[in-house]
């Protein structure tokens, strides 16, 4: 806009902007001194900023800055600091024997607080934010353990896992009675019947008697002759009110003609000794340790 | 930014000729806010506020001597309390989470006592306001008192008001820099030890103080003390009056707390009107009691005219009082020509009916009986106040365990709170309609047959307690269980009421 466009306000005596709609027009007013002010104060910290920290991208790199400061070292000092912080009780857990942890108060609540943290982050994923477990996968918090609920046992579990690709894993395996065609499909039935009547269940007494002769053949050896289970085979107990996968006879049936194979990683590769002996307390302390 | 046209200079310096009577002066101090140089976009007058003598200064006086005091002293006063416990005996202690105010040691979970204390002192604040007015804003506010100890600064170092307009006039010189200069320096003192005093209450005062000299203190020390250092000068320096008339959200909010029965610095146009100069000896008749001095107008640290009634801005300090009060004194007129009044009272008298100041209104009434309540409800809650807590919370997640037998298991997580400074040792118990069995994570009952677990001093400890209730015995989807512990030696018992969940 040329200066013959200029135009004062009559009111206020201001210069416009030349700019009118429908006869309004703009003043020009300068901005505010305080707003300048902050700018220019906003431009000068820019500029100590740049030649004090890390700052303009370069093509492989970036400008260091004269403090030679580094978010990555500052992580690790930050880690380093936090280990140095958690850390006589930290040690303490992997120095004590594992069956001592729960005698010393101070010593088992760290434990269980790590253990909680260790726990909703690795385990609730599939044993539920309250251990409660789910189907398929076991209720920690109950007095049922298919390995054993002594604290050397949850961790011997935890460490190497279930079925898992580790060599000193727990390992067992229920045939495919169905699919594998080693029992038939009514001998399956029959079987049913007879592990229903185990756990206090109604059941046909004629197919249950059939049954009984089955189970004798095929399932004593892993289940006992009563059915109460071997821990060391890692077969569970039939007389009991829990149930991993259902109790109803078509899951049961499922179970015998498929086998039921669930795996746990072994999670010795994932989690350090302190967080694994911390975590086998949290457990054992849910209230079904034994 | 430019200066609106009708703009006048509102402080021009004239205390020439008396009149009136003897030591009588007539002021051209004008009302900074006065209607006809308002404007939407203005910059800030300055307030020259001149001494007076009186009542209500002497009042200020002691008020501000004994506000300032007890804010710098209050965190040196010492409190031995042993063990590891800090000496002082008003502290905020965060690192370790308690408020320490001398007998009492208030916990995290306690905080419904500073709650408590914050609803009366805003009842108190509305009752005090019901009944006199902005009596906050004059007299108690650190906004005023601040402003008042750096005005009085100003005046030790450059003298009262015209002293100080002929000053600002005054081109640059030594004398006038070394004033300037000294007067900022010494503000810049009280502010640093106002943000100073500020640290010593979330910290040990003595160790802080040496602490902030040799760079020992914490950071945040430093950090607070500089905020407080930079607002106190820029707001009790600078802003003043600007803190109460634009950031000041009470001025506002107080209008809902008063009625037409609230005093307030009131002028009394019907003894003052019609206003005009008076020549010693001329009669009083047939005119009002006002001289037209300006004396109120020169005194008032908001640079506003009293005269033009009730504003926003007058936070009643009294100051005009004194300054009127002093000329109604020379002139031999009674005193009181502005005086804590009301309105309705104005309108009264020019009706020919009496005034009435009637303290004892249903407001009044009921602010006094609401902080009577509130604070019977605090001292009740103070002289009961146990040094053991218990909070308890349920499993949530699983709610209940089936066990292999049947039998139904509940898991709770304890919080035992020892307030007291020494171990103490606590038995758990449960009541509850249906026969429970109980485990303790990490501890066996003792031999009579007691769940017991000790207790640090002045700590809290986290326990897991499972309940089992056997097959047969549990007859409803849930029931209620008292959770009880119980100090084995003082027999002090806290307790929580829960539930029990099961399956039928």
């Amino acid at each position: 806009m040329s200066r013959s466009d200029k135009h004062i306000d009559e009111v206020s005596g201001v210069e416009t902007t030349g700019h009118e709609w429908d006869g309004i027009r703009e003043l020009n007013n300068p901005l505010p001194a305080w707003w300048l002010w902050v700018f220019w104060v906003s431009v000068a910290v820019a500029i100590i900023y740049w030649v004090l920290l890390p700052a303009w991208p370069m093509v492989t790199t970036n400008t260091i800055g004269i403090l030679g400061s580094s978010d990555r070292v500052n992580v690790a000092n930050d880690m380093a600091a936090l280990e140095a912080k958690r850390g006589a009780m930290w040690q303490q857990l992997t120095s004590v024997p594992l069956e001592s942890i729960e005698s010393n108060p101070a010593l088992l609540e760290f434990a269980q607080k790590a253990g909680g943290v260790a726990f909703g982050t690795n385990c609730a994923g599939c044993h539920g934010s309250g251990a409660q477990g789910a189907k398929g996968y076991p209720n920690l918090a109950d007095d049922v353990w298919i390995w054993g609920g002594k604290l050397a046992d949850i961790q011997q579990t935890i460490r190497f896992g279930v079925r898992s690709a580790d060599p000193e894993t727990r390992q067992s395996q229920m045939p495919s009675f169905g699919r594998d065609e080693i029992l038939t499909k009514d001998q399956i039935n029959d079987v049913v019947e007879f592990v229903t009547t185990l756990s206090g269940g109604e059941a046909n007494a004629e197919a249950a008697e059939r049954g009984r002769t089955v189970f004798a053949e095929q399932c004593t050896v892993c289940h006992g002759d009563d059915g109460k289970g071997n821990r060391e085979l890692g077969a569970p107990n039939l007389t009991d009110q829990e149930w991993l996968y259902g109790s109803d006879k078509a899951t049961l049936y499922e179970t015998v003609f498929y086998a039921r194979r669930g795996v746990m990683p072994a999670w010795h590769e994932r989690l350090d000794d302190p967080t694994i002996r911390a975590l086998a307390v949290f457990v054992h302390t849910r209230g079904g340790g034994e | 930014m430019r200066a609106h046209p009708n703009a006048v200079s509102p402080q021009a310096v004239s205390d020439e000729g008396n009149f009136a009577a003897e030591g009588v002066h007539r002021s051209d101090a004008t009302a900074v806010n006065k209607a006809n140089t308002r404007t939407l976009y203005k910059n800030r007058e300055p307030v020259y506020p001149k001494l007076v003598h009186g009542t209500f200064r002497r009042a200020k006086w002691a008020f501000m001597i004994l506000a300032l005091a007890v804010y710098y002293i209050l965190p040196w006063i010492r409190w031995p309390r042993g063990g590891n416990a800090p000496d002082q005996a008003v502290l905020a202690d965060f690192a370790n989470a308690r408020f320490y105010f001398f007998w009492l040691e208030i916990w995290p979970q306690e905080v419904y006592y500073i709650t408590g204390l914050l609803i009366l002192s805003a009842l108190g604040l509305f009752f005090v306001t019901a009944l006199f007015g902005r009596v906050w804003c004059g007299y108690a506010c650190p906004q005023t008192v601040w402003t008042d100890l750096y005005i009085l600064v100003e005046r030790a170092i450059e003298g009262d008001r015209n002293a100080r307009i002929r000053l600002a006039k005054e081109p640059w010189s030594v004398s006038k820099l070394t004033k300037k200069l000294s007067k900022h320096i010494v503000w810049i003192l009280i502010a640093a030890a106002t943000g100073g005093a500020f640290i010593f209450y979330w910290h040990d005062a003595p160790s802080t103080f040496f602490g902030l000299f040799d760079g020992t203190a914490p950071l945040s020390a430093y950090l607070f003390l500089g905020i407080l250092t930079f607002t106190t000068y820029l707001l009790a320096g600078h802003a003043r009056e600007q803190v109460c008339i634009y950031m000041c959200p009470w001025p506002r909010i107080q209008a809902a707390m008063t009625d037409a029965h609230s005093l307030a610095v009131t002028y009394r146009y019907d003894r003052g009107e019609p206003r005009g100069p008076h020549k010693k000896g001329q009669d009083w008749s047939n005119r009002g009691d006002c001289i037209d001095c300006n004396q109120c107008v020169a005194a008032c640290p908001m640079g506003i005219d009293i005269r033009d009634g009730a504003q926003l801005e007058c936070i009643n300090c009294a100051l005009c009082i004194d300054a009127c009060n002093e000329v109604m004194d020379k002139v031999n007129r009674p005193r009181g020509l502005i005086a804590y009044d009301t309105d309705l009272n104005i309108t009264n008298r020019l009706a020919k009916k009496p005034s009435t100041y009637p303290f004892v209104r249903p407001r009044t009434v009921l602010y006094a009986s609401v902080i009577s309540i509130v604070g019977a409800v605090m001292l009740f809650s103070l002289l009961n106040r146990v040094d053991v807590q218990l909070n308890v919370i349920h499993d949530r997640q699983p709610p209940f365990v089936m066990l292999s037998d049947g039998s139904v298991r509940n898991g709770y997580t304890l919080k035992i709170v020892n307030r007291a400074g020494m171990v103490r040792n606590f038995a758990i118990e449960f009541d509850s309609p249906v026969p429970l069995s109980l485990k303790l994570v990490g501890a066996e009952k003792d031999a009579d047959g007691l769940l017991q677990a000790e207790v640090e001093p002045d700590g809290v400890r986290e326990l897991r307690i499972y309940a089992v209730a056997a097959k047969g015995d549990v007859k409803t989807n849930s029931f209620p269980v008292k959770i009880r512990v119980r100090d084995t030696q003082t027999g002090v018992i806290a307790d929580s009421a829960q539930v029990f969940l099961a399956r039928k």
